[in-house]
C-alpha cells in the first residue's frame, strides 16, 4: 500500500461514489448495536452566539455548526475525506477533469414546501456563493459553464482541471440556498439570514437572542424516517466555567469546538456520563502556529526562525497545554489533509543547535544572556491562547530572546494582524482538506494583503509560489503530490511560520447521544441520524 | 417650596440634562470609533477567510465608507428622532434588540435592587441597634465579606452549592425553553432561574447598604436630638424609625440613586456567568464585535436613565429630609 491514502485516482473517486451508501450504513451501524430511537430534544451549547444563522452569509464556527442542521450541501466527507452523497445522490467526473455531473436526490423539499431543483443548485453556486464567499471566489471563477439538463441533474464545465473541486461542495463551503428566497434580493440583508429556509432535517422555529435557538424536526425531510430527534435546542452560554458545569450536570447533552477550554477536558473525560472525542476535524484540520512578522528585521533571517522553532517542545505543548487535543505539527500541511508529506520533517527540539544557529546569524548574547527582544500579540480567543503565549515567552527565553506579551481584544487583534502591525502572534487556520484550498493562502506572494488570513507574515519565495501554482493546476494526483512534496520540504527549510499543533477540538456528548461524529466535518454534519437512547 | 419654583427647577434641569446627553452621545461616538478595528475586520476575523472585495462590501453595507463626521451626523440625527440605528451585523434594529433584552435586564437588576435595599437597610439598622452585640459583629463580618468578594466568584460558588451539589436551582439561563411552559408554571420557572443571579448581583450592594446604614445610624444615634427624644419618653421603636433611620437614609439614597442608574445597563459579569439574556452582555458582545450602533444605543439609554435618576434622587432628598430644598 502506498503510504499516502490521498493518492486517489479519478477511478477511485467514481468508485467511492458508488460505494457511498454502503459506507453510510456501515457508519450508522456503529451505534454499538443500539436501534435508533425516535424522539427527544437535544440541548447543545451555542458559543459564541452567531450574529446570523445562514451559512455563507456568516461563516463563524458556531454559525456553521448550528446552520448545517438546516442548510445542506451537495456532498459530505468521510474522515478520510472521501466524498459521500448528500443532496447529490451520485456524480461523475469526465476523464479530462473538466466536466462534473451531479444527480440530485429526488423528493427534496425546502422548509417552506417548495421543491429543491437543479435551478437552486445553479443559483447557489453561480450567483449566491459567487458573490458572498470570499474563500471560494477563485474556485467559482474557474467555472466556464453551469447547466441543468433536467431538473435533477447539474453539469459543471471548468475552464481548467481543478482537482479539489468536489471538496468545495460540503455544506460549510458551498451551502445550497433557495433560489425563490434569495434571488433578486440583497443576500447580506435578506431576512431569511436569521431564520434560514433550508433542506436540512431540522427547521428553524425561534431565536431568542442571548438565550437560545430552537429547531424542530422537518416532517418532509427527504430521508424517510429521519431525523430521529424531535428537535434541537441551542443554548447560549457565554461563560467557559458555566459551559463546563452545564455539560457536567447534564443540562446540555453536547458541547462542540472551543466550548470547553482544554484544561477542563481531562476532568470531563473521566466523567461517567460523558463521551469525549477529538475525531471529526479532518476536513478542517486546524493548524496552530506562531507567526513572526517577516518585516521585523530579526525575523527576516531564516536561521532565526529555525532556531525559534527548535526551541519549541511540541510534545509538551500538546500534552500539557492542549491536554491531548491534537498532535504535534510536522510541517505546514496537517497529517489529516490531502497531500501531506510525511518526509518533510521539522528540525527536532534542540536548544544547543538553536543557540548555535543564532550565533551564526550574528545574534550574540549580551552580559545578561539576551540576544534580542520582541513582542508577542496574544489572540483574545480564550485561556488556551494566553497559556500558549506564556509558553512561547518561556521557550524563547531559553534561547536568549526576551518576549513581551501584549493582550488585546478581538477587534484590535484582527485589525493589528490585518495591518501587519505586530512582531509575533499566533493563529489557527483551517486547511479545508486540500493544501490548494487552505494552505497556499498563507505562503504565496500574490496573497500578501492587508487582510486577515492572507499571507500576513509577508513571507515570499518565488520557488514556493511556482510550486503552489503547479500543484493548484496539476491535472493528476501524482503531479500535484510531487509539487506539494517539494513545497512542503522547501517550507520546512524556510520556516516562514512556526507550526506547533494540529488541533482536534473536543466534542463532548452525553453517553445517551449516538451517531454524532461520523464525518470528517464532525459536528458540522446535519444530524439526521443522530438519536438519544432511552 | 412653591409649585412654580419647582417647575422652574425641573425645566432647567431637563434642558441641562438633554445637553449633557447629547454631549455624551458625541463623546461615545468618538471614543468608540477611536478603538482599533471595525466591525468588518472583526467579522473577517471570525469567519476565517476574507478578500478585498468582501471587506469593501461589508464596509459599504455598514456605512463605514463614509467620512467620520458624516457618520456622526447621521447618528445624531437618528438619536434626535429617537431612531437608535441598525445593527448591520445582526440585521436587526437597535431599538428592537434593546427592547428584547430590557425585560430580562429589569427583572434581574430590579430584583437585586430590592434585595439589596431591603436586606441592606434592615441588616444595617439591626446591627446599629445592637452595636457590640454578637449579631452586630456577625452582620458586619458578613457584609464585609460580600463587599470584598469578586462577583463572579460568589456566582460560581453559589452555582456549585445550589446547582451542582444540592441540585436545587438551575445554573444558567432565564427559563427552561425545553419544557414549553406557560402562565404560572413559566413564572415559577423564571423565579427559580432568577434566584442565583439576583442574589449574586444583590449581595454586593446589600453589603454596601448595610455598612452605610449602620455607620450613619450610629452617627445619628449619638446626636443630641436623639437623646432629647429618648428623654421625652418617645418609645425606642419610634426613635429608631422616625428620628434615626430617616436621618440616616440620605447617604443610602445617594447610593441607591447610583445603583438605580445602572438598572438598565445590566451587569456584564453576572449576566455572563449565568447566561442571563440581558443588556449588559449585549453591550459587551457589541463592544467586542465593534457593533458601533448597538453599543451606542446601550450607552445612550443608560446615560438617559442615569440623568433621570440623578434628578429623582435630588427630588427625593427634599421629601425625606425637609431641611434640603431643591434649588437651581
Amino acid at each position: 500500500m502506498h503510504p499516502n491514502p490521498w493518492l486517489l485516482t479519478r477511478r477511485h473517486l467514481l468508485a467511492t461514489a458508488g460505494a457511498a451508501p454502503l459506507l453510510l450504513s456501515a457508519s450508522a451501524a456503529r451505534a454499538q448495536g443500539i436501534t435508533p430511537r425516535r424522539g427527544g430534544v437535544l440541548n447543545i451549547i451555542l458559543n459564541p452566539e452567531p450574529p446570523l444563522l445562514q451559512i455563507g452569509v456568516n461563516n463563524q464556527t458556531p454559525t456553521l455548526i448550528c446552520g448545517t442542521k438546516m442548510t445542506q450541501g451537495l456532498l459530505k466527507f468521510s474522515p478520510t475525506l472521501e466524498p459521500l452523497p448528500e443532496l447529490a445522490k451520485s456524480w461523475t467526473i469526465s476523464p479530462d477533469g473538466l466536466g462534473y455531473v451531479f444527480s440530485l436526490q429526488d423528493n427534496v423539499k425546502w422548509h417552506d414546501g417548495q421543491p429543491f431543483t437543479a435551478d437552486d443548485v445553479i443559483f447557489s453556486v453561480m450567483t449566491f456563493n459567487k458573490e458572498i464567499a470570499p474563500r471560494l471566489r477563485g474556485v467559482l471563477a474557474g467555472i466556464a459553464e453551469c447547466t441543468a439538463p433536467d431538473p435533477h441533474t447539474v453539469r459543471f464545465v471548468l475552464k481548467q482541471a481543478f482537482q479539489p473541486f468536489l471538496l468545495c461542495f460540503d455544506a460549510t463551503a458551498i451551502p445550497m440556498v433557495a433560489k425563490h428566497v434569495y434571488d433578486g434580493t440583497d443576500f447580506r440583508t435578506n431576512p431569511a439570514n436569521s431564520h434560514p429556509i433550508g433542506t436540512g432535517p431540522f427547521r428553524f422555529v425561534e431565536w431568542q437572542r442571548g438565550n437560545f435557538v430552537r429547531m424542530e424536526r422537518f416532517p418532509d425531510y427527504w430521508k424517510p424516517g429521519e431525523p430521529y430527534l424531535d428537535g434541537i435546542l441551542w443554548r447560549v452560554i457565554p461563560d467557559g466555567q458555566s459551559r463546563r458545569l452545564a455539560v457536567e450536570t447534564g443540562q446540555v447533552q453536547m458541547s462542540t469546538a472551543t466550548d470547553i477550554e482544554p484544561f477542563d477536558v481531562p476532568a470531563l473525560r473521566s466523567a461517567p456520563n460523558l463521551d469525549v472525542t477529538t475525531k471529526g476535524w479532518e476536513y478542517f484540520s486546524p493548524l496552530f502556529w506562531f507567526e513572526p512578522n517577516h518585516r521585523v528585521p530579526l525575523f527576516a533571517d531564516k536561521r532565526v526562525r529555525r532556531a525559534m522553532s527548535m526551541a519549541l517542545d511540541r510534545n509538551f505543548i500538546v500534552q500539557r497545554l492542549w491536554f491531548g487535543l491534537g498532535k504535534a505539527a510536522t510541517g505546514p500541511v496537517s497529517s489529516t489533509t490531502r497531500f501531506y508529506d510525511p518526509n518533510a520533517k521539522l528540525p527536532t527540539l534542540d536548544l544547543a543547535a538553536a543557540t548555535n544557529l543564532l550565533d551564526e546569524a550574528g545574534l550574540k548574547p549580551n552580559a545578561q544572556g539576551i540576544r534580542g527582544s520582541f513582542k508577542h500579540l496574544i489572540p483574545p480567543y480564550g485561556e488556551i491562547w494566553n497559556r500558549m503565549g506564556e509558553y512561547f515567552r518561556q521557550a524563547m527565553a531559553k534561547i536568549g530572546f526576551e518576549v513581551t506579551l501584549e493582550s488585546t481584544d478581538a477587534g484590535t487583534w484582527a485589525s493589528r494582524v490585518a495591518n501587519w502591525d505586530y512582531e509575533t502572534t499566533s493563529n489557527v487556520l483551517y486547511q479545508y482538506g486540500d493544501p490548494t484550498l487552505g494552505v497556499e493562502r498563507s505562503y504565496v506572494t500574490s496573497n500578501i494583503q492587508k487582510i486577515l488570513f492572507t499571507n500576513t507574515s509577508g513571507y515570499s519565495n518565488p520557488k514556493v509560489d511556482e510550486l503552489f501554482a503547479a500543484a493548484r493546476l496539476g491535472a493528476t494526483v501524482e503531479a500535484r503530490q510531487k509539487a506539494f512534496n517539494e513545497v512542503q520540504e522547501l517550507l520546512v527549510e524556510d520556516m516562514p511560520l512556526l507550526w506547533v499543533v494540529e488541533v482536534a477540538y473536543p466534542t463532548i456528548t452525553d453517553k445517551h447521544l449516538h451517531n454524532v461524529i461520523q464525518l470528517g466535518t464532525g459536528d458540522h454534519a446535519c444530524f439526521d441520524d443522530v438519536f438519544l437512547s432511552a | 417650596m412653591d409649585i412654580s419654583s419647582l417647575l422652574r427647577f425641573l425645566l432647567r434641569r431637563i434642558i441641562k440634562s438633554v445637553l449633557v446627553v447629547i454631549a455624551i452621545v458625541i463623546c461615545n461616538f468618538l471614543l468608540i470609533h477611536a478603538a482599533p478595528g471595525d466591525p468588518a475586520t472583526v467579522m473577517a476575523g471570525q469567519s476565517g477567510s476574507a478578500d478585498p472585495q468582501f471587506m469593501a462590501q461589508l464596509r459599504h453595507q455598514f456605512g463605514l465608507d463614509l467620512p467620520l463626521y458624516e457618520q456622526l451626523w447621521i447618528y445624531l440625527k437618528g438619536v434626535l428622532t429617537l431612531d437608535l440605528g441598525f445593527s448591520h451585523r445582526m440585521q436587526v434594529s437597535v431599538a428592537s434588540l434593546l427592547l428584547d433584552r430590557l425585560p430580562a435586564t429589569l427583572l434581574l437588576t430590579g430584583t437585586s435592587f430590592v434585595i439589596a435595599i431591603v436586606g441592606g437597610v434592615t441588616l444595617g439598622a439591626l446591627a446599629a441597634r445592637r452595636v457590640g452585640h454578637w449579631s452586630d459583629s456577625a452582620i458586619t463580618v458578613v457584609a464585609l465579606a460580600f463587599y470584598a468578594t469578586p462577583l463572579f466568584w460568589v456566582g460560581l460558588m453559589l452555582v456549585l452549592l445550589f446547582s451542582v451539589k444540592l441540585e436545587w436551582l438551575p445554573s444558567f439561563g432565564m427559563s427552561d425553553p425545553g419544557s414549553n411552559l406557560h402562565g404560572i408554571a413559566l413564572a415559577w420557572d423564571i423565579c427559580q432561574h432568577l434566584v442565583l443571579p439576583s442574589l449574586t448581583l444583590g449581595l454586593f450592594y446589600l453589603a454596601v447598604y448595610a455598612r452605610l446604614t449602620r455607620a450613619t445610624m450610629l452617627e445619628v444615634l449619638s446626636q443630641d436630638f436623639v437623646k432629647t427624644a429618648r428623654a421625652k419618653g418617645v418609645p425606642e421603636s419610634r426613635v429608631i424609625s422616625v428620628h434615626v433611620l430617616r436621618n440616616a437614609l440620605l447617604p443610602v439614597i445617594t447610593f441607591a440613586g447610583i445603583q438605580a442608574g445602572q438598572l438598565i445597563g445590566g451587569s456584564i459579569l453576572v449576566e455572563t456567568v449565568f447566561a442571563w439574556p440581558g443588556i449588559g452582555r449585549l453591550a459587551f458582545e457589541a463592544l467586542l464585535a465593534r457593533d458601533y450602533q448597538v453599543l451606542m444605543g446601550v450607552f445612550f439609554c443608560t446615560s438617559v436613565v442615569v440623568v433621570i435618576f440623578n434628578l429623582l434622587t435630588d427630588l427625593l432628598y427634599a421629601v425625606v429630609d425637609p431641611r434640603v430644598e431643591v434649588s437651581t
